[in-house]
């Protein structure tokens, strides 16, 4: 099996297509970063804008809120978006694609179950996803920390702003990046179903997106008959869950607790849904792909 | 001596349409048995149940001794196969795509091995280069070279000359003979070319429509010592008036467009010559020819361009 996800790996990591990716990630996180290096200022202004009524954000709060945490929280909240099509290009390809090239056929006449082939594919389109993650990590946070140095992080909330203690940060950032992979790795079995069902990797790729532009509209449009009836039932309003780790408790008087999470039974359960779908996704995708008629 | 492919009452439907139709037939150990059919016949949809690709909705299919349902696995690591173009990694060097193909056979042979492999499809010199670069003829060597990287006891080939040119033609004809001859290697190969079978095949199966036309020998279906004979005259409406009238009538088979078809024994020929010169006919030319060719369209029927002589 191992042997297997090698040749897998070896395939992803060989073709160009794979590498857009790393370059997109890249290329957003150093725009971001050398926009923020150059005019910072303004950014926490129009980051503060809200609020300058109500507190009196003095500008050596203002210049210690600019730190390598903030700066990946922003980075984050923006390409955690994006990344979505990212995994879905390389997913979606990954049945389709052996489909559309004529090489499905040709490996489906080894000594290879149906089943192992799939989840080794799957896994390989997991290892991938983590890949890019990891590499969204190094850049955003180490590359944020590396220019701006490290401080308390303040993370704006509707009801105002939480300040974290800088010692209480890094942690956060861990949890909130594996939640990230497991979110991601949902949508990786959807474009892996969809890849099952195509024999061109295009029409697997735009309908991920369709699927997750669709239902992250649902979760973020507020029409309250699809509050409790729509909303909790859709993996996209589970996958910006994340943030939770960043909301921390506070005492009566207005300190925090350090290494507390606001809401842990809630990021749990959001976690919880986001690994059903996912098995479901990919259970369906072994059913359908061990019944399919090979005629690429 | 037990047949290596033993297949019984075969049938694959997609909707309406009957793929394959009850299909039975069975392959020997070390010939090359040659699967025959117009495009559509449903060669390619045998192939691809006896490979696992596609589901049979009835019958049974025993490789090697083995059932192919119970047995997939031992029945693929013995089992090499293209199907169609064989259509590689081209953003990976052949020999890369190689490797990939030994890997999910289940063997790992060293690069010196995959080299030899290579060499002996006349791509050594080319492993190292990207196959977007390779010819058609060299995408279907290195097919045939990942087909047969795990040495398997059968081979499958499907079209395996389609898209090739004369050399290139050549080239597998000559592969193909020597894993049978020299390896003694089972090879079933399906074609629409029937030259080529002709050429190579010991024993064969014609399809039409996803049902079993003939099945066997080559030598005993097929006599090449049959000549057809092809007539090309000034007034072919007379002339064939005229050849129904005379000795040579039960010989005449009808019309191919403008020619008239006759077909009869090689020892015939001496007469034969003799008697059109005796005849009142204003020939232009003559040829004579025997193939699989003739002998696949008259049991196909699928000669809309040979008009049959009204008795």
């Amino acid at each position: 099996m191992w042997k297997l996800l090698q040749i897998e790996l070896f395939k992803i990591f060989k073709r160009p297509r794979t590498y857009i990716a790393f370059g997109a990630i890249a290329a957003i996180i150093i725009l971001i970063q050398a926009a923020l290096w150059y005019d910072g200022k303004s950014y926490v202004d129009l980051l503060f804008s809200n609020l300058k009524e109500s507190f009196d954000l003095g500008d050596e709060f203002k210049s210690n809120l600019l730190n390598g945490y903030l700066i990946c929280f922003v980075i984050l909240n923006t390409l955690l978006i994006q990344m979505p099509l990212l995994i879905a290009l390389v997913s979606g390809d990954a049945i389709a694609g052996e489909a559309n090239m004529g090489t499905l056929r040709l490996s489906l006449v080894r000594p290879v179950s149906r089943t192992e082939y799939i989840l080794i594919k799957f896994l390989a389109s997991f290892i991938y996803t983590l890949a890019l993650l990891v590499w969204m990590a190094l850049l955003a946070l180490a590359g944020s920390i590396l220019l701006f140095g490290v401080n308390d992080m303040v993370v704006l909330r509707s009801a105002g702003i939480e300040q974290i203690p800088a010692a209480d940060v890094l942690w956060r950032y861990a949890a909130a990046f594996g939640y990230a992979a497991m979110a991601l790795t949902t949508v990786s079995a959807l474009a892996f179903l969809l890849s099952v069902f195509a024999e061109n990797a295009i029409g697997p790729i735009i309908a991920t997106m369709s699927v997750v532009v669709v239902f992250t509209i649902l979760s973020e449009m507020n029409i309250p008959v699809y509050d409790n009836t729509v909303k909790p039932y859709l993996f996209t309003t589970h996958m910006v869950a994340w943030k939770g780790f960043f909301y921390i408790q506070a005492n009566d008087d207005g300190t925090v607790i350090k290494g507390s999470i606001e809401n842990l039974p809630a990021i749990l359960r959001s976690l919880f849904i986001l690994v059903v779908y996912t098995i479901v996704f990919l259970g369906a995708a072994t059913v359908v792909f061990k019944k399919k008629d090979v005629l690429s | 001596m037990a047949p290596v492919i033993e297949v019984e009452q075969l049938t694959k439907s997609f909707r309406e349409i009957k793929a394959v139709d009850a299909l039975s037939f069975s392959v020997m150990p070390g010939e090359v048995y040659g699967f025959l059919g117009q495009n559509g016949a449903g060669k390619s949809t045998t192939i691809r149940m006896l490979l696992t690709l596609v589901k049979p909705d009835a019958g049974t299919i025993r490789i090697l001794g083995m059932d192919l349902q119970r047995h997939r696995r031992d029945i693929l690591r013995q089992t090499g196969a293209i199907i169609e173009r064989p259509d590689l990694y081209k953003y990976l060097t052949g020999l890369e795509n190689l490797r990939i193909f030994a890997t999910l056979s289940g063997v790992r042979p060293g690069t010196g091995r995959l080299m030899e492999q290579l060499d002996a499809v006349g791509l050594a010199d080319r492993a190292h280069s990207k196959v977007k670069t390779y010819s058609q003829g060299m995408k279907q060597r290195l097919g045939i070279a990942t087909a047969l990287v795990h040495d398997p006891q059968l081979v499958i080939l499907d079209e395996p000359v389609n898209g090739l040119d004369p050399q290139g033609i050549a080239d597998i004809r000559r592969l193909i003979l020597q894993l049978s001859r020299e390896q003694q290697k089972t090879v079933l190969v399906s074609s629409h070319l029937l030259h080529e079978i002709e050429l190579i095949a010991d024993s064969m199966l014609i399809m039409h429509k996803g049902k079993k036309l003939v099945e066997g020998k080559v030598s005993e279906l097929f006599d090449p010592a049959e000549q057809v004979i092809t007539l090309t005259t000034a007034c072919p409406e007379k002339d064939m008036a005229v050849l129904k009238e005379s000795s040579l009538a039960p010989l005449v088979q009808g019309k191919r467009g403008e020619a008239i078809l006759l077909r009869m024994h090689r020892n015939e020929m001496p007469g034969l010559l003799r008697e059109l010169g005796n005849l009142d006919i204003s020939l232009l030319s003559f040829s004579a020819s025997h193939s699989l060719e003739d002998y696949f369209l008259s049991l196909t029927s699928a000669m809309p361009h040979v008009e049959a002589t009204a008795d």
